[in-house]
This record gives structure tokens, C-alpha cells and sequence, in this order.
């Protein structure tokens, strides 16, 4: 299905892009996939300059908006490391749409050359890093919401998957329609709020009948409206971005 | 000027230029490379599993197996054609049997009732049929005219082994269709279904209900 | 739903209408159910084939249609002509209503029966026949279905999908006196029945096409049914309506994009009928119309082949794959939408025939999944075009969509340009997040319709710039002890 991509040896450094989602709501998770890398001995070098990577507007037809959202981001990495996301939704813009809403532009080289750069979270602690965990926590059944971004723009549907493997104490269950998507998609959820909720609620069902009291996701966007909605009911699920779960487990 | 002058102008002169055409690399619906028993298996497989009944016949044997069918499906009338092999050997052993025959080649203003009504099953010869999606191919003829396979409740359809091909691209390809089309082409993959309420199946809703393969085996050879 | 209920939609009513959906338990588990089998049935189906090679043979094919289109369709023109099909031209649905019309009226035709057809049902085309006093009756079971139950086809291969057995069997019983029943081989049968005497009777039958082949003047209809073949080959004149995309160059491009259709649509390897049409009855032959018709219609499609990235819609096969895996259509149904193609198909196609000011809702109507574009057979880049009618929807885009610009507002406007500023002013972006974060406690409780069904998130008290600033500073300092203790020993 995906191309078989080439990875690229484990670098000394690497530039951390940590999305506006976790800057303002989950800096923890954006915490936890910084540690996760200095783990395995790379620098994290978090551009302080970065902001947004313009997706919001660019999903909604803002385009000149999101051209130069995205055009001020494109100079935080000169160095040529890999470019770290921990959201498949931000990494596939930056990887996919970057080159698009750039093309015939001034910025059009420097633009895929940083979206060649681009790699999510759990891709990069799997394929790049060859990630060892050694779970310390206790027994414990955990569902994984993949993001339709990562699993489908970025073709990672196994990653988050892959890495929760290596966890010794974790027993990954499958959620039925695992692969269906949880109704967040950005503004879609503020323009479609009743689509958007029969969705989650959906997947909060579906997710809970699996008996796990956990699930962990690599998106916060996914995060926010699985756990929100899961909260709002009153229901003992958590949610948790699989870097914080991952950091929190073996560290 | 006409619509056709209007819509081929605003194509021709389109916006963003001339197109380029790529080529394409049929080898995804080609090469399968099976074997003669490969072939049959797979094309019994799946004709039956869409509901299609085989009979295993030979060549010499198959009127036999063709008048016990009629016997077992209580056909009483059999429309059929005249001038193909499998019409007239048809013909010539049912000639004696108490099954009506029913002349397919007439024009079907003469006899449209009697053929909605009247018939019980029609008899068709194939040209040749496909492993891969277990379809039978006709070309419809004056002998054997395009409604025989579809009005009447029972489709008995006379296919050789030696003519099943690996895939419909092959059939194309191999028999040159592009060289000539007849009036009418078809393929028939089981009888006539339909799932519209509620994804449930049900056969025969147009055409006809069963649909039975002799499948005719060359004679054994010493 | 009772039968005698007339129900009409409209993409205008988006919202309401999926609000009515979402409110309705039978029809979500109706969709739910029938989605969830499709969805299954074509991931087995294509479990043992190099899928993605298929489907890049598909899209490849259908782009060289696309790329040679206008010599094709003459092509296909002069060989109708040559086989005996007679051919028209139509600008619009109109235009092509009223060529249909006019053969029907030629043969003083009384009663019409018809074949599965988006393309009529995009123009309207029973209303009008029925205007000019011409019964057209569809014969596709699940078409058939929805006619008596004066409704528009909710799925555009599963015309009735979002009935279940018992409203079907009311629906007969009240239309036209069946018996009440569960079983669906009583209903088929007397379906059967009702429809094989109006085939008889019919002076016209109106078919749509699947394939129609330039290289040999082939019309290709793929069908389950029978009724297809019936409306092509009993009545005296078979009429067939397709708009000018449909067109391909080979009688080989054909085998691909029927092993694609089949598959994506409903999960089956192979329909019962395959059924190409060369010509009409020629002297000698017994059955089969005198005469066959092909109208070909634009209705806004060589308006989208202008432009390079919306030529893709024009590459549909209509298999309906698009919307049985779409989370939106599964959870509202094919009506809400209110348009002739439902689900991700209608939304980046009906705004060209529909206008964007009538159709704004639907583009937007998306959470971008990308379900959709995965299993599309001929790689479609729905998102990509989703979002691109969202553009021109706000007046960003090229502006040659109908109703370009209607969604832009000042206030939006100013919103995103807001974020813009904020977002390229790094400064101002780390000190208002951290502002954020500080007054949370006065920030509402309800952010409107999210927190209906969701807590509010709540602003961390530190963002990740400052929480990365102290990390450093820790790490920076830890260094600093390390050297000099070094220095020290």
C-alpha cells in the first residue's frame, strides 16, 4: 500500500515541532516525546519561533492564510535533521500538503525539502530510533485510536500499534471500526457539531466495550474529542497521547 | 452552433491546455498463467458460489445429461435455437421426449407472450467463459436471440472446457472483440439476483431464477 | 416513515436534514448495517489482488480518457453512427429531457420503462416525461422501490438501501396491494411480476451507461438484476443517457474498470450481467430494439474539465465505494445531503451542477478522513478536492466554481487573518498561550456546540515553549554542575 520508505541511520540531532494543540493543551505529551528522544541519545532542538504549521486554515479554504502560517515555519529548520511531529494530522500536512500549498511559489524547494524532513512521533521513535521499551507498569489492557491523518495521509496505521507491542505488561485490545474515523477533523467538528458527536460517540462506545479502562492515541485532536467526550458522559476511560503513556511507563 | 459544436469546443479549448495521455500497463488482468484444471476449478468455484448449478457432461453424452435435467427441473417447454450444434443435437435427441420445443429463432413480436408466459427454460450454446469471475460469454445470434438467456425462469447454457480462458482481458484480446462487436455481447456470471432489500439476496428477480452450466468434457482419450 | 409520506431534501437543508437523520434510530442502524457489510465485503473481495496496481490501472485509464476526451467522443460518435445507434448531444438535463421526450413523442409512446440511471435522475427526467404525459417507470428493483414510495435513491447503486425488509413490505403492500411480508423471495417475486408485464407493454426503455467504448461504438451496462437487459432488448426503443465522461478509448480499458466497479461497489467479483450493446437490431435478428439512442450530456462536466485538479472528479465510475466508507453518509444517510450523488462523490461534484451557494454545506460536510480517496477505484484525491471547493467556497480558489466566494464573510475573514497575525508573530503567540494558560479558570465552560457532547479542553497552565525553556535551563545548569565538578576534581 505505502511505498516502502527508506529510514534514515538514528541522527545526533533532531528539530522538534510540537504543534499548537499540545503548546496550549497537552505540553506534557509534547514533554514526553522529548524525553522519549533524549532517551535514546539524540538533541531536541524545539525551535521557539514555531507556532502553527497552518492546517486549520488550510482545511477550511484559507489558503493565503495557511501559505503564510506555514511560510514562518519553514525557516526554523535549517540544519538538515529530521523534523520530529508528535501528530500524524500536522506531520501530514507539513509532509503532504507543505509541497502542494507551496508549489509554483518562491518557497516552493525549500518546502519539500523540509516535507522530505517531516516524521511523526511514533514512525520516528520505531523505524528511526528501533525504540527498546522496558514496561515498568502494571498489567494492563490499553485501545489505540490511530489517527485517520497518520494512518491514512501518512500511511503509519501500524506505528503507535507497533510500539505498544514492545510493552511487556500492555495488552493492546482492538476496538471495532478501529479504523473509523472519531469525528474530530478540525473545524468539522465546530460545522458539523452533530455529525461530529454521533461520531464520538460512537467510538467512545466502541472503545469502552472493549474493557479497556485506557486508550491512548497519537493526535491530540483525536485525544481531546475521544477523552472530552468520554469526561462529558462521566465515564472512567482515560485518554492519553502514547508519548506520555510510553514516557510514563518506562521511565 | 449546436451542443455538440458548444462541448466539444469548451474541451478542445480547455482552460488549463492540452492533457497528456499516459500509457497504461494491462499486466494486472493478464498473465495469470493457470493450468486447464486451474481454469475449471476456479471458474466452477465461483460460478457456483453466485448461485450458478454445473452439471459435469461430455461431448458425446451431454443430451443425455440435458434431457435428465429437463426431466428433474420438470421443464415441459424448452425454447431453443436451431442451427448451432448444440440446438440441433438438442433438437435431434429431444425430438422423441415429451418436452415441448419451442422455436427460439422467430421474431419475438410474433411469440413475446408465449416467451414471458409459456416457456420454461431456454437452451443457449456459449462461446467460451472466464476463470477468474466464473462468467459465461455469449454473443447472441438470430439462432439464438438475446432474450432466450433472460426470459425464460431457466437458463440451461452448453459451455466446453476447452473454451474457458483465464480472464476476461484474454477473452478481449484473444477473440479480437475490438475487430468486430456483434449487436449484442455478454457476460453471464449465475442467474438473475438482486439484494436490494435490505443487502438480502434474492434470485430471479428479472431474469430468470437458476441458471445451469453442462459443462462438457472432450472424450476421454485412450 | 409511512408511504404516503412525500419527502423531499435539499442540500440547502444540510443541517436540518441531518439532524432529522441522526434523530431517526432505524434509519442509522439501517446505513449502519448495510455500510458495515459493504465495507467488509469489498476487503475480502480484493484480499488476493495487487489492489493497488488495479487501481492505478483504473485511474491511468479513465485519465487517458479524460486527456483524449473530445476526440474520443467523436470517435465514439462516428462508430455509434456506423453500428446504426443514432447520437445527441445535450448541454444540460433539460436539453437532454427534451431529446428524450421528443423520440418518445416520435413513437407516441405512452409508457417508459427504465433502467438504472444517475444521469436521469440528475436532470429529473421522470417528472418531465410525466409532465408531457408519459409514464416512465424504473424497473431496477430497489429504483422501483423508492418510486412508490415517491422518494429519490439514497445511494446511487443501492437505490433503497436506507429502507429495511418491513418498510419495503409495507411500501408493496400499500402501493400495490402485495401481500405483507418478511420474506424477501415473496417480494422479489411479485416484484417480478408487476415489473415483466410492464416491460411488455413498454414502447421506450431508458437506460444509463456504464462504459461507453469510442474504439468500437460499445455501450457497456453492468447489472444484477436482468432489468437492464430487459429495458435494452424488449421494447421497440432502447434510449441510453450518459454524461460525456463516461466515454473510454479501448474495448480493453473495459475488463480493468469492470473488475474495479464490481469489487468497490458491492463487493462482488463479478455481476450476473455484463452487458455491451453495439447496435440495434440488425435484419435477420429476432429481438432487441429498432432502434437505439445515445445522449450524451454535459450539465457542467466540460466545465469541470477546465481546470487540472477538479478534472479528477470526471475520473468516477460511480461504484458508490466513497460513501460506504464515509463516517459522515454512514451516520446521515444518502438524503440528507439532498442531491442526485450522495456521500464524498456529491459533495466535490454537485457543486458544479448545483452552484456553491446551494450546495455550501456539503464540502464542509467532511472530516477529512480520507476513507473516502483510500478505497476510491480510480484514486480519486477526494480530501484534496474537498478542500479545494472549501477554498472556493471562501473566495480562494480560482473562482471558476458556480457561486465562488459565497461562504466569505468579514468575520471569518477577520478570524483567519487574526490567526494568521498571531501565527507569524512568534513572540505575541508564546506570551497569548501563556495568557491562556493563566486564565483558564475564566475561560466558559461551554465553547457551544463542542461541549454539548464533550468537556471543554482546558488550556495548559504552562505551554510547551515555556515547559521546553526550563527543560533546557535544567539540563543547561546540570551541564554546568558537571563541568565544573570536573574542573574541581
Amino acid at each position: 500500500m505505502t511505498p516502502v520508505k527508506l529510514y534514515p541511520p538514528k541522527p545526533e540531532k533532531v528539530y522538534f515541532f510540537g504543534t499548537c494543540l499540545i503548546d496550549l493543551f497537552y505540553p506534557e505529551a509534547g514533554m514526553d516525546g522529548i524525553r522519549l528522544l533524549e532517551r535514546e541519545g539524540i538533541e531536541v532542538v524545539y525551535p521557539q519561533a514555531q507556532t502553527c504549521c497552518g492546517q486549520p486554515a488550510y482545511t477550511s479554504g484559507y489558503h493565503d492564510e495557511a501559505r503564510a502560517v506555514a511560510a514562518a515555519q519553514l525557516d526554523l529548520f535549517p540544519e538538515p535533521w529530521p523534523i520530529v511531529v508528535p501528530s500524524g494530522s500536522c506531520g501530514g500536512m507539513m509532509r503532504t500538503h507543505y509541497p502542494q500549498l507551496f508549489a509554483g511559489t518562491e518557497h516552493e524547494a525549500r518546502a519539500n525539502e523540509v516535507a522530505g524532513r517531516i516524521y511523526e512521533l511514533t514512525e520516528f521513535l520505531l523505524h528511526v530510533c528501533q525504540l527498546r521499551l522496558e514496561d515498568r507498569g502494571q498489567p494492563e489492557k490499553v485501545a489505540m485510536h490511530t489517527s485517520c491523518s497518520a494512518r491514512r495521509e501518512m500511511g503509519l496505521g501500524e506505528t503507535g500499534p507497533a510500539l505498544l507491542a514492545r510493552m511487556g505488561q500492555v495488552e493492546l485490545v482492538e476496538q471495532a471500526r478501529a479504523t473509523e474515523c472519531c469525528g474530530f477533523g478540525g473545524t468539522f467538528a465546530v460545522r458539523h457539531p452533530e455529525v461530529s458527536a454521533a461520531m464520538v460517540e460512537d467510538k467512545t462506545q466502541a472503545i469502552e466495550a472493549t474493557g479497556a479502562r485506557r486508550f491512548v492515541t497519537s493526535d491530540c485532536g483525536c485525544l481531546m474529542n475521544i477523552a472530552g467526550r468520554f469526561e462529558h458522559q462521566g465515564k472512567a476511560v482515560s485518554g492519553e497521547h502514547i508519548a506520555s503513556y510510553l514516557w510514563r511507563r518506562t521511565s | 452552433m449546436s451542443a455538440r459544436d458548444n462541448i466539444l469546443k469548451r474541451l478542445r479549448e480547455r482552460t488549463d491546455g492540452p492533457l497528456t495521455a499516459p500509457q497504461s500497463d494491462f499486466a494486472v488482468v493478464s498473465g495469470r498463467g493457470w493450468s486447464q484444471q486451474e481454469r475449471l476449478a476456479r471458474f466452477e468455484r465461483w460460478i457456483t458460489s453466485v448461485h450458478g448449478e454445473v452439471i459435469h457432461t461430455s461431448r458425446d453424452d451431454w443430451t443425455r445429461a440435458l434431457a435428465e435435467l429437463l426431466e428433474t427441473k420438470g421443464i415441459r417447454r424448452l425454447a431453443l435455437g436451431r442451427e448451432h450444434p448444440v440446438a440441433a443435437e438438442a433438437r435431434a435427441a429431444l425430438a422423441e421426449g415429451d418436452v415441448s420445443l419451442v422455436d427460439a429463432d422467430r421474431d419475438i413480436e410474433t411469440w413475446r407472450h408465449e416467451q414471458f408466459h409459456d416457456t420454461d427454460a431456454g437452451l443457449t450454446s456459449t462461446r467460451g467463459a472466464i476463470a477468474e469471475t466464473g462468467s459465461l460469454w455469449l454473443w447472441p445470434t438470430p439462432d439464438e436471440p438475446r432474450l432466450l438467456s433472460l426470459v425464460p425462469p431457466i437458463h440451461i447454457a452448453v459451455l466446453d472446457v476447452d473454451t474457458i480462458e483465464d480472464t476476461f482481458f484474454d477473452v478481449v484480446e484473444a477473440h479480437g472483440w475490438a475487430g468486430g462487436m456483434p449487436t449484442n455481447a455478454l457476460l453471464i456470471s449465475g442467474p438473475s439476483k438482486t439484494a436490494d432489500i435490505e443487502q438480502t439476496l434474492a434470485y430471479g428477480v428479472h431474469g430468470p431464477r437458476e441458471l445451469v452450466v453442462l459443462l462438457r468434457h472432450a472424450e476421454e482419450r485412450p | 416513515m409511512s408511504a404516503s409520506e412525500v419527502q423531499t431534501f435539499t442540500p440547502r437543508e444540510f443541517h436540518r436534514q441531518a439532524h432529522d437523520a441522526l434523530g431517526n434510530p432505524q434509519i442509522r442502524a439501517n446505513f449502519r448495517k448495510a455500510m458495515d457489510g459493504l465495507m467488509a465485503k469489498r476487503r475480502d473481495v480484493f484480499s488476493d489482488w495487487d489492489l493497488e496496481t488495479l487501481r492505478e490501472l483504473g485511474a491511468n485509464i479513465r485519465l487517458r480518457a479524460l486527456a483524449k476526451l473530445p476526440d474520443l467522443l467523436e470517435r465514439l460518435e462516428a462508430n455509434c453512427q456506423a453500428n446504426g445507434i443514432q447520437v445527441h448531444w445535450a448541454e444540460n438535463g433539460d436539453e437532454a429531457c427534451r431529446i428524450i421526450r421528443e423520440i418518445c413523442q416520435r413513437h407516441g409512446a405512452k409508457a417508459v420503462i427504465k433502467g438504472k440511471s444517475m444521469v436521469s435522475e440528475e436532470m429529473h427526467l421522470n417528472a418531465h416525461l410525466e409532465e408531457a404525459g408519459i409514464e416512465a417507470l424504473e424497473s431496477d428493483l430497489g429504483e422501483y422501490l423508492v418510486q412508490l414510495n415517491e422518494q429519490t435513491p439514497s445511494h446511487i447503486i443501492m437505490p433503497a438501501i436506507h429502507l429495511n425488509t418491513d418498510e419495503i413490505s409495507e411500501i408493496m403492500h400499500t402501493r400495490t396491494g402485495t401481500e405483507r411480508t418478511r420474506d424477501v423471495d415473496t417480494m422479489t417475486a411479485a416484484a417480478r411480476a408487476q415489473l415483466r408485464e410492464r416491460f411488455m407493454a413498454a414502447d421506450v426503455g431508458i437506460s444509463g451507461v456504464n462504459f461507453a467504448v469510442a474504439e468500437t461504438g460499445t455501450l457497456c451496462l453492468v447489472e444484477n438484476e436482468g432489468n437492464g437487459r430487459m429495458t435494452t432488448a424488449v421494447p421497440p426503443v432502447h434510449i441510453a443517457v450518459t454524461g460525456i465522461e463516461k466515454v473510454v478509448e479501448h474495448l480493453r480499458d473495459v475488463p480493468p474498470l469492470y473488475a474495479l466497479l464490481t469489487r468497490s461497489a458491492t463487493g462482488q467479483h463479478v455481476t450476473t450481467y455484463f452487458n455491451m450493446i453495439s447496435s440495434p437490431r440488425k435484419p435477420g435478428e429476432h429481438d432487441g430494439p429498432n432502434e437505439v439512442h445515445l445522449v450524451l450530456v454535459d450539465s457542467g462536466r466540460s466545465s469541470i474539465y477546465q481546470d487540472d485538479e477538479l478534472l479528477d472528479t470526471l475520473r468516477c465510475i460511480r461504484c458508490g465505494a466513497c460513501m460506504n466508507h464515509c463516517p459522515v453518509y454512514t451516520r446521515v444517510g444518502g438524503h440528507t445531503y439532498g442531491t442526485t450523488y450522495p456521500g464524498p462523490i456529491g459533495s466535490i461534484l454537485m457543486p458544479h451542477m448545483m452552484g456553491l451557494e446551494a450546495t455550501k454545506d456539503l464540502p464542509t460536510a467532511s472530516s477529512l478522513c480520507g476513507a473516502c480517496g483510500e478505497v476510491c477505484p480510480v484514486k480519486i484525491p477526494i480530501p484534496d478536492l474537498l478542500v479545494r471547493l472549501r477554498r472556493e467556497a471562501v473566495g480562494e480558489g480560482r473562482g471558476n466554481v458556480p457561486g465562488a466566494g459565497v461562504k466569505r464573510t468579514k468575520k471569518e475573514v477577520a478570524a483567519w487573518k487574526g490567526f494568521q497575525w498571531l501565527a507569524t508573530h512568534p513572540g505575541v503567540w508564546r506570551s497569548s498561550t501563556a495568557i491562556a494558560g493563566k486564565l483558564q479558570a475564566l475561560m466558559p465552560s461551554k465553547l457551544g456546540p463542542w461541549t454539548e457532547y464533550r468537556t471543554a479542553p482546558k488550556p495548559a497552565k504552562v505551554s510547551l515553549h515555556a515547559l521546553v525553556k526550563q527543560h533546557k535551563a535544567k539540563r543547561h545548569q546540570a551541564d554546568k554542575a558537571d563541568e565544573s565538578g570536573e574542573k574541581r576534581s
